[in-house]
């Protein structure tokens, strides 16, 4: 466990040494990156294989660090953190080898990653809620640059996009923390401080903190109707930044949401319960719904993803623990799908063809010129819809029983979503791969342009990711106990007990 | 009282370091240095103003500490630091001078420089009232004339102009503000001014007064709405002049104000948790630091021009700082210390960019800095912290400064009184001021060069001044305890 605390410092040092390296070649700033994002991931895990599963966070490293604010530098993990940890190891090592065809300014590209990677381990390592806020903020700056230089389409106002929802959302982070901090007279940053203080706040004040923390973080996590930057953004990022964005960025939103906000306020929780757990259910629907009619492949993707993070906000609002262990499944599973569908199409699909529009893609075999590409897109597109057999399928059963226990209207409509979901994803992966065997086009005749006939066959580098994430996706498909066991103790820890007492009926 | 003149002969040795450089400087331009080029004069007048900021620097550090002359100064821990601050802003300055185009008389630039810097360091430690005037116009007269030194460009010339005649206007109301304080309370000394008006409480004389002393204020901070020289000396003074304007000027000018307006004026200053309509002088600031916030970060993003950009974003920068000075009463001047020094390092950092390339080309809009990041990587890179620190991103100290001054206001009354509602108002803005900041990294950053755009060379003086400040800024950012801890 004591390891983990380098992860952060590895992919910080691994971003130096492949912006350092980038001056040279740009393989030697390539094989840095996947050194270095292997070895963090290794690190994760070997934590894993040696962590004992048990309610509250284990601290890692503790030692003042603003000593006038009472602010700590106290990293520590429990199960939940650990899972979101393993998923990033798994993510930012997939995401450099689908980045492996980056040929312009290689070294910059791939040091922004890791410093987008380090702050990602920051976030689920921080036991100290402006620490936590910290290393949230150092993920936001380097996706603006992801995208705004390396991205397609629409780059510029994707990326802005982006950046100016995210750092609204943690403006309003700020100021709640700010405000609950300074209720405790300033105690300090810590969960558990910044909980009491905060229970010092009339009944008022303690509904308007939640909602600046909740809805802050939520932000990130594509609550509907805050959710508009995620397909944008998704769209015109480079694919391993749509990886890492959907993967595990929007992760970050849903775990400030479960670390900071729920334990903030019992009170402020209670009463915000039945209005997030509307929109959360609104967001699985309308995105779904709106991802049914979607001609671009990748926006599909896009909207599917907030789809599928509208199932972790359920499982949070519905604040009991079989619904919260699934939100935190949905959420290492999502982030294994997501990677996976971004991969195939970003950059299997996109940068062969250079088209994601369905009436491009239906006039080219995609089948037939690459059967690799179509199978896991395939396998990716039934474990997305749920299916049994891949994580999605525990994952949204367990948030779906939850969230029934606490109000069956939720889960009835939310059930509806994962109808949309397979209507969707069926759509997209006729339409894109298969949609060449319908018969004769109406343009295009029955032989293909010659050069798309020629698509450059999948690499070694992809073909890895692909079957890295695929295993992931299968294995806690068939055993989530494997993550089950980590994540349910440490919902029994005092605060999320006390979260889920003021929020469940 | 046998006045002390072995006590203030070694407290000013700083400030005599500063004279006798500038004297210096000027002496050797006159004289040795005569024959030699343009460039060669600057550089050696540089060196040797170099030379006698840092020997002050080190007086300063070493020297005497408490009150000086009878309390005409004070050497307390905030006087220290920030005189130590000034005179490493000021340092920072010459290095990023050194790669300017030389003047027509570069021994005389250095000279009023160092004229400039001795005002601001006497401004850090003043403790009466004549003192104060007389530190502040000895700073604002060389800030005038560094302004307006670049004679080539007529732009140069409205900025002094300007300058000039904005500060003259805050100095006259500053001086009758004084004189209506020494009506109201008999003396000039900050001390028994603090003790009279504690006992009499605040009269609307006194009133009218501290309103007087808060334009002088609003003028040199820039705040709104006493900014309007801000855009265009930002814009056409030359780039060195604007850094030190910018940086060790606002540093200076906050301290000398904080120390006037607490432990002299604080008895007048009001409830803190009090809304507008309270009396003293809080409202007043509670207002001026609304408008700036306000004004600031809006008008900065309708700017094309990269000078006009930063002082918006100063002005929006100024509200802030005011925040942390309503709030030192309560929580010390820690917060506010850190504040403006750190944003002083990204400031004269940014300039330094400008001033570096300028050297290759034209550096007004923000467009002219398109493909810095194949121009020049080091500019780039550096540009990249000074403009993150100042849009207030971990781990750099602006986040720092951000976070410090802002949980100190909402302390001083909770988040319902002015000065936490101004905070939230603040938070708010700051994502509004992500949009600027990250347009002119766009253009850095992503952009592709222009086609005509050079290469640019940096001298090694201005790379290590740059990376240094940048250096500072990580530094400060990833342990905000070096500075926040010494008061």
């Amino acid at each position: 466990m004591s390891l983990l605390p380098w992860t952060i410092y590895v992919s910080l040092a691994g971003a130096l040494l492949s912006l350092a390296a980038g001056s040279r070649s740009h393989s030697l700033a390539r094989w840095t990156a996947l050194l270095t994002a292997a070895a963090a991931w290794t690190l994760t895990l070997l934590a894993a294989a040696r962590f004992v599963p048990g309610p509250g966070l284990q601290t890692l490293a503790d030692c003042p660090w603003i000593p006038s604010l009472g602010v700590r530098y106290h990293l520590a993990a429990d199960g939940i953190s650990l899972t979101l940890l393993v998923l990033t190891g798994l993510v930012a090592t997939a995401g450099v080898l689908f980045s492996w065809n980056i040929e312009e300014r290689t070294g910059e590209f791939f040091s922004l990653f890791l410093i987008l990677v380090a702050g990602v381990y920051g976030v689920f390592l921080s036991a100290d809620a402006l620490l936590l806020f910290a290393f949230y903020e150092i993920a936001i700056v380097p996706k603006y640059f992801l995208i705004a230089i390396w991205g397609s389409t629409n780059r510029e106002y994707g990326a802005m996009k982006l950046a100016l929802y995210s750092f609204a959302g943690s403006a309003a982070v700020l100021a709640g923390l700010l405000w609950a901090y300074a209720a405790g007279h300033g105690g300090g940053f810590g969960f558990a401080e910044l909980a009491q203080a905060a229970a010092t706040l009339s009944r008022h004040q303690q509904i308007a903190v939640f909602a600046l923390v909740f809805f802050g973080f939520a932000t990130l996590a594509g609550i509907f109707p805050l959710h508009t930057w995620a397909p944008t953004g998704h769209v015109a990022a480079p694919t391993a930044a749509s990886m890492l964005l959907a993967g595990v960025v929007m992760k970050l939103g849903a775990y400030g949401c479960l670390r900071v906000a729920l334990p903030l306020s019992p009170l402020g929780f209670a009463f915000w319960q039945p209005a997030i757990a509307w929109l959360a259910v609104i967001g699985i629907v309308y995105a779904g719904l709106v991802a049914l009619r979607q001609e671009d492949l990748k926006f599909v993707i896009g909207y599917s993803s907030v789809s599928h993070m509208g199932f972790v906000l359920l499982g949070l609002a519905a604040a009991n623990a079989q619904a919260v262990s699934g939100a935190v499944l949905q959420m290492f599973s999502h982030g294994v799908i997501a990677g996976l569908l971004f991969a195939v199409v970003g950059r299997m699909v996109y940068d062969r063809t250079h088209t994601r529009m369905f009436a491009d893609l239906r006039k080219i075999p995609l089948h037939r010129l690459l059967p690799f590409a179509a199978a896991v897109f395939v396998v990716a597109g039934m474990a997305s819809m749920g299916l049994p057999g891949f994580s999605g399928f525990p994952a949204e059963l367990t948030i779906l029983v939850g969230a029934w226990r606490a109000g069956p209207q939720w889960a009835s409509v939310a059930a509806l979503g994962v109808l949309v979901a397979a209507a969707f994803t069926l759509r997209a992966i006729h339409l894109s791969f298969f949609a060449s065997m319908d018969g004769p086009q109406p343009t295009g005749g029955t032989h293909p342009p010659e050069q798309v006939l020629s698509l450059a066959p999948i690499t070694l580098a992809e073909k890895a990711g692909a079957l890295l994430l695929v295993g992931a996706t299968v294995l806690i498909g068939l055993k989530p106990d494997l993550l089950l066991d980590w994540i349910n103790p440490a919902l029994q820890s005092p605060l999320l007990q006390a979260a889920f007492k003021g929020g469940a009926p | 009282m046998r006045p002390d003149y072995a006590g203030l002969l070694s407290a000013l040795r700083p400030e005599a370091s500063l004279v006798l450089g500038a004297l210096a400087v000027l002496g050797l331009d006159l004289t040795a240095f005569r024959a030699r080029s343009l460039v060669e004069r600057q550089r050696l007048a540089l060196f040797v103003g170099a030379l006698a900021v840092a020997a002050a620097g080190a007086e300063a550090l070493l020297g005497a500490r408490g009150p000086v002359f009878g309390g005409v100064l004070i050497l307390d821990p905030l006087a220290v630091a920030a005189r130590i601050g000034v005179l490493a802003l000021t340092l920072l300055t010459l290095g990023v001078a050194w790669g300017a185009a030389p003047f027509r008389q570069p021994g005389e630039y250095v000279a009023v420089m160092l004229f400039a810097a001795t005002g601001l360091v006497l401004m850090a430690a003043a403790q009466q009232l004549l003192v104060v005037f007389l530190a502040l116009e000895l700073a604002s007269l060389s800030l005038y004339v560094l302004a307006g030194f670049d004679r080539s460009r007529p732009e140069s010339a409205e900025a002094a102009l300007k300058y000039f005649l904005f500060g003259g206007m805050a100095a006259a109301f500053l001086l009758f503000g004084f004189s209506l304080i020494y009506g109201v309370t008999g003396s000039i000394e900050l001390p028994r001014i603090a003790a009279q008006i504690a006992v009499q409480g605040a009269s609307p004389l006194l009133l009218v007064a501290l309103v007087m002393v808060l334009v002088a204020f609003g003028f040199k901070s820039a705040a709104a709405p006493f900014h309007l020289w801000a855009p265009d000396v930002y814009q056409g003074a030359p780039a060195p002049s604007a850094a030190l304007v910018a940086s060790a000027s606002k540093l200076a000018g906050f301290t000398l104000f904080t120390r006037l307006l607490w432990p002299g004026f604080g008895a007048a200053a009001g409830n803190p948790a009090a809304h507008l309509g309270g009396s003293g002088w809080l409202p007043t600031v509670a207002l001026v630091a609304g408008a700036s916030l306000l004004l600031g970060n809006i008008g900065a993003l309708a700017q094309a021009s990269l000078r006009r950009l930063l002082a918006y974003s100063a002005i929006g920068h100024a509200g802030a700082m005011l925040l942390g000075v309503m709030a030192a009463g309560r929580s010390g001047p820690a917060a506010l210390f850190y504040y403006a020094s750190t944003y002083g390092l990204a400031t004269v950092g940014a300039f330094g960019v400008i001033t570096a390339a300028e050297r290759a080309g034209r550096c007004e809009l923000i467009t002219d800095l398109a493909g810095l990041h194949r121009r020049s990587p080091l500019l780039a890179a550096c540009l990249t912290v000074f403009i993150l620190s100042l849009a207030g991103i971990p781990p750099l100290a602006g986040f720092f400064g951000k976070l410090t001054v802002f949980a100190a206001a909402i302390g001083l009354g909770g988040i319902g009184g002015p000065a936490g509602g101004l905070a939230l108002l603040a938070i708010a803005l700051s994502a509004v001021a992500l949009y600027y900041y990250l347009k002119v990294l766009k253009q850095a950053l992503v952009a592709a060069p222009a086609a005509e755009a050079a290469r640019i060379a940096v001298p090694r003086v201005t790379a290590a001044a740059l990376l240094a400040a940048a250096g500072l800024i990580i530094w400060f950012g990833i342990n905000p305890g070096e500075l926040l801890g010494l008061f």
